[in-house]
């Protein structure tokens, strides 16, 4: 298979007033905020916007799933923080979009949904192929539109934009009546303007809490920054990692967070919450002061809440005031853009000496790091951990890696080590199985000179794999590695902690992967052992084209450590020591 | 305890959905909500009222502003302010019965705008605990309540706070409820 060159005829926006067709006026409202690329399926009630595209520089990529378009538009914006577009037709095609807006809805991520519906005289007639996707998505949608004129497509458009990028982003959808796709309006780009975003009035930084907060950090003995996906949204990376090495505080990572702080440097204690790493909960539990950052004390971070670092003070900085004292009551809230509110912060906090506290958490490390899977020796069986272990060696964890949802999205944080923000793409907030494959094309649409890597289940993977289909038309070089376990195994995992190992439904059959890519013309491999894993990598990595890995492992391991639902964030399940050694039977 | 948001809204189709749905999406019931012009041309002033717990109070103020089509928001919380309802009440009246409903809607201060020789209309306005009180009377009394129609509370804060002195302040306002939580106390207009 080879990757094939686009065409995206350069073209400037048109910036003089001139007479358009509403569908017109969607692509050239598109080219005006910049927009290159598209992920999208037609049908009959967007048919007028497919007709009009061959006249703009605007490159197209066919889905072969509606769901697949929306998680392309959010890979595509999760990996270059600009905003991603996808397009439907009305009825099936919008509501399969649904998946995809809300996984981006509950990550914060700025995407534009461009669906068409049916002309404005039947509208709620139940015409065909007619729904209510306006609100059906109110929910999980930051805003959306229902447009039935021609002349207001522009400025709708123009102002998804605005929302879907400003604050605390989202996505957005803009519903078109076929006939004001068929209509004629004058596009004005510049008059099609939204108004100024309206500042949320309850974001506003109070020079007191500014002053407490420095208070706080100058006198905290044991402070922990907590550190979220808001760092990278706000692109906040410089300043917290000025907060923590001038005042020396260790830094634990949501999973949206990781890449916010190089996993190289020696204060990034490495993801925190259910499946961090003992020290990382551990300190936290043992804080004085938690300083979160762009993150929402979500319930896979903080365990029990009644347990949750309760000798720590608190000290949140987060943009959407709605967020603050939700889950968590604070001591000092900071509701407003993280980098605006660290800038504020910074000439207050002066250099400090904490190596007492940060020695006490390396001696816990210590001790854990022993029981890690990484020092099993190699017994013939192949382990997740190593497989993802060995990707992030060869790939020098500079790749971007798109994750599915299950026990491997865990594995793949644990030991895959983020050195750059947006290099980890992943459902957190939805935990959206089939995400992995078509957030991928997406980032790798998005950042064609990066290297991309699908880590996906077998079971996640089968939930979107036709968009391999999507991968060989287009011609895009992304590596696939399936960590094949035979089993839902996330689910399989709770089965066998809390529901007396009654594997219920998530034994798992699938088809060989490899012939499955070999009958898109993707080639692939199987691997069986750890003594294949880094040539099989390299093969995958040196291949034109994609390249799909089958991973056969271990079929009952279990990601440890892991904090059960109820318990306190340091009550943790760790790895049986007889599972360091022996294998579990096969089953 | 039971919230009052004052919502200034676009006056556009949906906004009333996207209201609704957010209190919805918290499983608040919505005890009253009325909705009609404002002073503010193109946008329509809400009364909301719910039962909540005291810290959901910040959420839902902070929820509603992250509407694109919510412009104002004001938790009237404790805050002094004057609360009226507007209750229309068909009572089953004869012409020998009607004497005594005649009676109490003048003791209540309220007007008949409708008669026959079957029924009668009763209009009250006043808070709640007053329109409440004429229904229980008229449940005790001969005159057997055929309908009932109450529009919900409309509210607005006593004094200077008109909406866009609000806005100047930044909308604070429903944070710190003003001292002197004052009962509503009526019959002042
Ligand atoms: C769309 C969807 N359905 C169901 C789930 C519940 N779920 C979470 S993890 C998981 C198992 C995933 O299995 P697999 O893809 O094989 O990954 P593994 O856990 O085995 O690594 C399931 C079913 C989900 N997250 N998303
Ligand atoms: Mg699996």
């Amino acid at each position: 298979m080879e990757t094939k060159a686009k065409n995206r005829a350069a073209q400037a926006p048109q910036t003089t007033p001139i007479r358009l067709t509403g569908a017109e006026i969607v692509w050239a409202t598109l080219v005006g905020e910049g927009v290159t690329d598209v992920f999208g399926y037609p049908g009959g009630a967007i048919l007028p916007v497919y007709d009009a595209l061959r006249k703009f520089p605007i490159y197209h990529t066919l889905v072969r799933h509606e769901q697949g378009a929306a998680h392309m538009a959010d890979g595509y914006a999760r990996a270059s923080g600009k905003v991603g577009v996808c397009i439907a037709t009305s009825g099936p095609g919008a509501t399969n979009l649904v998946t995809g807006i809300a996984t981006a809805m509950l990550d914060s991520i700025p995407i534009v949904c461009i669906t068409g519906n049916v002309s404005s005289k039947v509208l709620g007639s139940d015409a065909f192929q007619e729904v209510d996707i306006t609100g059906i998505t109110l929910p999980v949608t930051k805003h959306n539109f229902l447009i039935s004129r021609a002349e207001d497509i522009a400025p709708a458009i123009r102002y998804a934009f605005q929302i879907a990028k400003s604050a605390r982003p989202g996505p957005v959808l803009v519903d078109i009546t076929k006939d004001a796709q068929q209509a004629t309006a004058v596009f004005d780009f510049e008059a099609a303007k939204p108004r100024p975003v309206r500042p949320h009035p309850m974001r506003k930084i109070e020079e007191s809490s500014l002053e407490q907060a420095a208070e706080l950090i100058r006198n905290a003995q044991r402070p922990v920054i907590l550190a979220g996906h808001g760092i990278i949204e706000s692109g906040a990376m410089e300043q917290i990692r000025t907060l923590a090495e001038r005042a020396q505080i260790p830094v634990a990572l949501t999973l949206l967070g990781l890449g916010a702080l190089p996993a190289s440097h020696p204060l990034s204690l490495g993801m925190m919450g259910m499946h961090g790493e003992s020290w990382v909960n551990h300190a936290i539990q043992d804080a004085d002061l938690l300083i979160a950052c762009g993150m929402r004390f979500d319930d896979r971070v903080t365990g029990t809440l009644a347990t949750f670092a309760t000798k720590a003070k608190k000290i949140h900085i987060e943009v959407d005031p709605a967020e603050i004292n939700k889950n968590v009551k604070v001591d000092v809230p900071l509701a407003g853009d993280l980098r605006e509110v660290l800038e504020l912060l910074l000439p207050r906090i002066p250099s400090h000496d904490r190596s007492a506290w940060l020695k006490s958490i390396d001696a816990i490390k210590g001790a854990s790091a022993v029981r890690d899977i990484k020092n099993l020796p190699d017994l013939g069986h192949l382990y997740a951990a190593h497989v993802i272990h060995d990707i992030w060696r060869i790939t020098g964890g500079n790749a971007i890696v798109v994750t599915d949802v299950g026990q491997h999205q865990m594995w793949e944080a644990q030991y895959y080590h983020h050195e750059q923000p947006r290099t980890l793409i992943t459902s957190g907030g939805l935990g959206t199985m089939g995400f992995a494959l078509p957030a991928a094309i997406g980032a790798k649409t998005a950042c064609p000179d990066k290297e991309v890597w699908v880590i996906a289940g077998d079971g996640g993977f089968q939930m979107t794999s036709p968009e391999l289909s999507t991968i060989a038309q287009e011609g895009i070089k992304i590596n696939i590695a399936i960590i094949n376990n035979g089993y839902l195994g996330m689910v399989r995992q709770w089965q066998e902690f809390f529901y007396e190992r009654n594997y219920q439904s998530t034994p798992l059959i699938s088809p060989d992967f490899v012939k499955l890519a070999a009958a898109h013309g993707i080639e692939g491999r199987a691997v069986r052992s750890r003594a294949e894993v880094a040539e099989a990598v390299g093969e995958a990595r040196s291949a034109p084209g994609a390249f799909l890995l089958n991973f056969m492992v271990e079929k009952e391991d279990s990601v440890y450590p892991m904090i059960p639902v109820g318990n306190a964030l340091h009550e943790m399940i760790r790895r049986p020591e007889k599972n360091l050694i022996e294998s579990p039977e096969d089953k | 305890m039971l919230h009052t948001f004052i919502a200034y809204v676009e006056d556009l189709p949906g906004v009333l959905t996207r209201v609704a749905s957010l209190f919805r999406r918290l499983n608040i019931n919505i005890h009253s909500l009325t909705v009609g012009r404002s002073e503010r041309a193109g946008l329509s002033r809400m009364t909301v009222v719910c039962e909540a717990s005291a810290e959901a109070g910040h959420r839902i103020r902070a929820s509603l502003f992250k509407l694109e089509n919510v412009v104002d928001v004001d938790d009237i919380a404790q805050a002094p302010s004057v609360t009226r309802e507007l209750a229309l009440i068909k009572v089953a009246a004869t012409p020998h019965s009607r004497s005594q409903i005649f009676e109490l809607v003048e003791v209540f201060r309220a007007r008949i705008v409708d008669l026959t020789s079957e029924s009668l209309i009763i209009e009250m306005t006043g808070v709640e605990s007053k329109i409440e009180g004429l229904i229980q009377i008229l449940n005790e009394s001969d005159g057997r309540i055929l309908e009932v129609c109450r529009s919900g509370k409309m509210t607005m804060r006593r004094g200077q706070h008109t909406s866009s002195v609000l806005r100047a302040m930044g909308a604070a306002a429903g944070d710190q409820p003003e001292a002197g939580d004052q009962p509503e106390t009526d019959d002042l207009a």
